[in-house]
């Protein structure tokens, strides 16, 4: 950590940005500025060198490249907003330059459209209902956002309740808004959360980690015991196993993978397995 | 009744969480984490004129803040409740328990005094901020140096600590406070409540005690009627406890006496692991499973064999038939008659899609073989003979009576299991 760090101290101070490509993977700091792939050849290594003036200046090909979380645009080049490690995903198909994001860790939670959160439902107001998802304000949900729901047949949502939902709406201007249905107007896994379980709080990033394709935490957990297990993108999780021990493991678990190796982990399953 | 006594961390009843105390660089400046509960506390000192009632004894200021980084509850104005009394317990536990001497706190009578000002933050919430507050406090005043200062008649000569070593503060004892809480009007204590715990506790018995066991503040809220005993075995414990936290802490102290005088380095800095971006070490948590295979044998030994696998169904209505009855709610005193039905009813579902599948193999066996069989959904039992050539579809609809003609020699269903999946 060091040493990317005098690395980018010292970028900050000649204030000359450093190509992106170079810094994958690498800890960036609020503040940097990145240089795109294509732009790099432009600014050249101290940009004092005498360039031949191209006739066909403007031909340079725009490649469309996708800035995710903890990045701006600014200008022609990239501005990082949040402290972590630079990532980059390749396009699928097609042209674009792919993605670039920050992975960093925060345990607050910014409300996001189309993120599927946890919520406790804290107030009920006539039509609507107010849950409480960790963000600053509590989101709004018509008691019409549910599978099946009509005027005359409402839905069992009590205060207190967990519901497992996702935003349609959600900006810095407006009170968040949440549904239960897809757009094809199916539950598909959401709504009320049943009785019983634990829900407990863990970080973002660990979340994001668990919710990865292909996660060995969660493959792992799986063989353990059987369990439900619903994940919100807020850092919620909820558990429920068959006795209230097997919860309270399992959610010990999940909370300390975060800090675990996966040496550590295996050992501490492979434990458990046992006993 | 299987009530499950656990608390969410593992811990037992009377067990405090992991107290770690790392020092800074500047004498007085500690961070004392309970668990994940963090506070911050800084020692600093100043010259000033003492109270006009109290014009022989140095001024002692006490402000515990918590900041918005604590909690997202803990927003600028909004806590005020919570703040008041937190620092009236503060102060009335370390000002009032008289354990700085103040008198050596004064320079000059009735003109100049030491004004010593703890001040501590509260980095994290986990639970337990007096307790936390309380350790921080008393470390931080032990942990302090005040610059040196020498009265020669009229003169007053205040050293710089180039000049001359720093003077620590004339502690008498360490007073630490020890938080219980109760729960369902006190039947359950529980020692250094979690924030979880916090938030649902009936009441909370404070006990500030010294490792001489001398009480030096007790204060109990939330409006729980508490008995004489137990209030006496709230005290012994906290002995118990203020005795190890106590020698915790002066073994701290003492490393990082040592730690200064051999001129190794010390400070937040160095206690703070690196290679991490995290925040937070998480300490090994005792998860407590060597319960779980005693528990389950106990049970295993104490509990009747497994019934065989029923062979006779119980035929609720036409159409509906049960073999079985589902695993039991282990979840404790909830709406047991609901979860029992619905369970059961679960149950029910499976089990029938099974019936229903094995019948239509059966059937289309009996089919073939021109057995008798039933063709009215009566609850009879009488067989009625059919000739030969009936169409082998209609037989296959008749599920219920075949059933029920069925029932000795049905080859035993297997128990589906109820698994789910992880999502």
């Amino acid at each position: 950590m060091a040493e990317p760090a005098s690395v980018a101290a010292e970028s900050l101070a000649g204030s000359r940005a450093r190509a992106a490509r170079t810094v994958l993977g690498q800890v960036v700091l609020p503040g940097e500025e990145l240089l795109l792939p294509e732009q790099e050849d432009a600014e050249g290594p101290g940009g004092a060198v005498e360039r031949p003036l191209s006739l066909n200046a403007g031909a340079r090909s725009r490649v469309r490249v996708v800035c995710g979380p903890g990045l701006r645009r600014c200008g022609d080049r990239l501005l990082v907003t949040k402290c972590g490690r630079l990532r980059h995903k390749e396009p699928g198909s097609g042209s674009g330059g792919g993605v670039y994001w920050v992975d960093s860790q925060q345990k607050r939670y910014v409300p996001v459209k189309g993120d599927h959160v946890i919520g406790i439902v804290t107030a009920k107001s006539g039509d609507i209902f107010k849950v409480d998802v960790g963000g600053s304000e509590p989101a709004s949900l018509s008691y019409l956002s549910f599978e099946g729901a009509t005027k005359r047949n409402r839905p069992n949502v009590q205060v207190g309740d967990l519901i497992y939902g996702q935003f349609v709406v959600a900006n810095k201007d407006m009170e968040p808004e949440m549904v239960c249905i897809d757009s094809c107007g199916r539950a598909n896994g959401m709504g009320v959360i049943g009785q019983d379980g634990l829900l407990f709080k863990v970080t973002l990033g660990l979340i994001r980690k668990l919710l990865a394709p292909d996660c060995e935490i969660i493959q792992e957990v799986g063989k353990l015991y059987p369990l439900e297990i619903v994940f919100g993108m807020n850092g919620r999780i909820w558990v429920k196993a068959k006795t209230i021990q097997q919860t309270l493991i399992l959610a010990n678990i999940l909370e300390a993978c975060e800090h675990m190796t996966s040496d550590q982990r295996k050992q501490i399953f492979s434990r458990l397995a046992e006993s | 009744m299987n009530l499950c006594l656990q608390r969410l961390d593992g811990r037992q009843t009377y067990d405090y969480r992991n107290i770690r105390i790392s020092f800074g660089t500047d004498y007085g400046c500690c961070i004392v984490e309970l668990g994940k509960t963090r506070v911050l506390g800084q020692v600093s000192c100043e010259l000033v004129s003492p109270k006009l009632n109290r014009a022989t004894e140095g001024i002692l200021f006490f402000n515990l803040e918590l900041s918005q980084m604590a909690a997202p509850a803990f927003e600028p104005g909004r806590q005020s409740d919570l703040l008041v009394k937190l620092n009236r317990l503060l102060e009335r536990c370390l000002r009032n328990s008289k354990c700085i001497d103040t008198e050596s706190l004064c320079v000059v009578a009735g003109e100049k005094v030491w004004q010593i000002r703890v001040d501590l933050h509260l980095l994290n919430h986990d639970g337990n901020i007096i307790d936390a507050a309380s350790i921080a406090a008393i470390v931080a005043l032990c942990h302090f140096r005040r610059p040196d200062v020498s009265v020669q008649g009229d003169e007053v000569t205040l050293y710089t600590p180039e000049e001359r070593d720093p003077v620590p503060l004339s502690i008498h004892h360490m007073p630490i406070c020890v938080s219980f809480a109760f729960f369902q009007q006190g039947t359950y204590l529980l020692v250094d409540p979690n924030e979880r715990e916090e938030r649902v506790m009936d009441g909370l018995l404070v006990i500030a005690m010294n490792k001489h066991r001398e009480i030096c503040t007790i204060q109990s809220s939330g409006g729980i009627m508490l008995l004489k005993d137990q209030v006496l075995r709230c005290s012994k414990i906290a002995g118990v406890k203020v005795a190890e936290i106590t020698e915790l802490i002066l073994k701290a102290l003492e490393n990082d006496q040592k730690v200064r005088k051999e001129g190794g380095k010390f400070g937040f800095a160095e206690s703070i692991a690196n290679q991490r971006i995290t925040a937070f070490k998480m300490e090994k948590a005792p998860i407590d499973t060597s319960d779980v295979e005693e528990k389950a044998e106990e049970i295993i030994a104490e509990a009747e064999p497994p019934s065989e696998v029923v062979s006779t169904p119980v035929l609720w209505t036409p159409g509906t038939a049960q073999i079985g009855e589902g695993v039991e709610n282990s979840w404790g005193d909830l709406e047991d008659s609901e979860k029992e039905d619905d369970e059961g009813g679960g149950d029910q579902a499976i089990i029938l899609d099974s019936i229903k599948m094995d019948t239509g193999v059966e059937v289309s066996d009996i089919g073939s073989q021109d057995a008798p069989i039933i063709l009215s959904d009566s609850e009879e039992e009488e067989m009625i003979i059919l000739e030969p050539d009936k169409n082998p579809k209609k037989i296959r609809t008749q599920t219920t009576s075949a059933k029920q003609e069925k029932a000795p020699s049905k080859k035993p269903v297997k128990r589906r299991k109820k698994k789910r999946a992880a999502n």
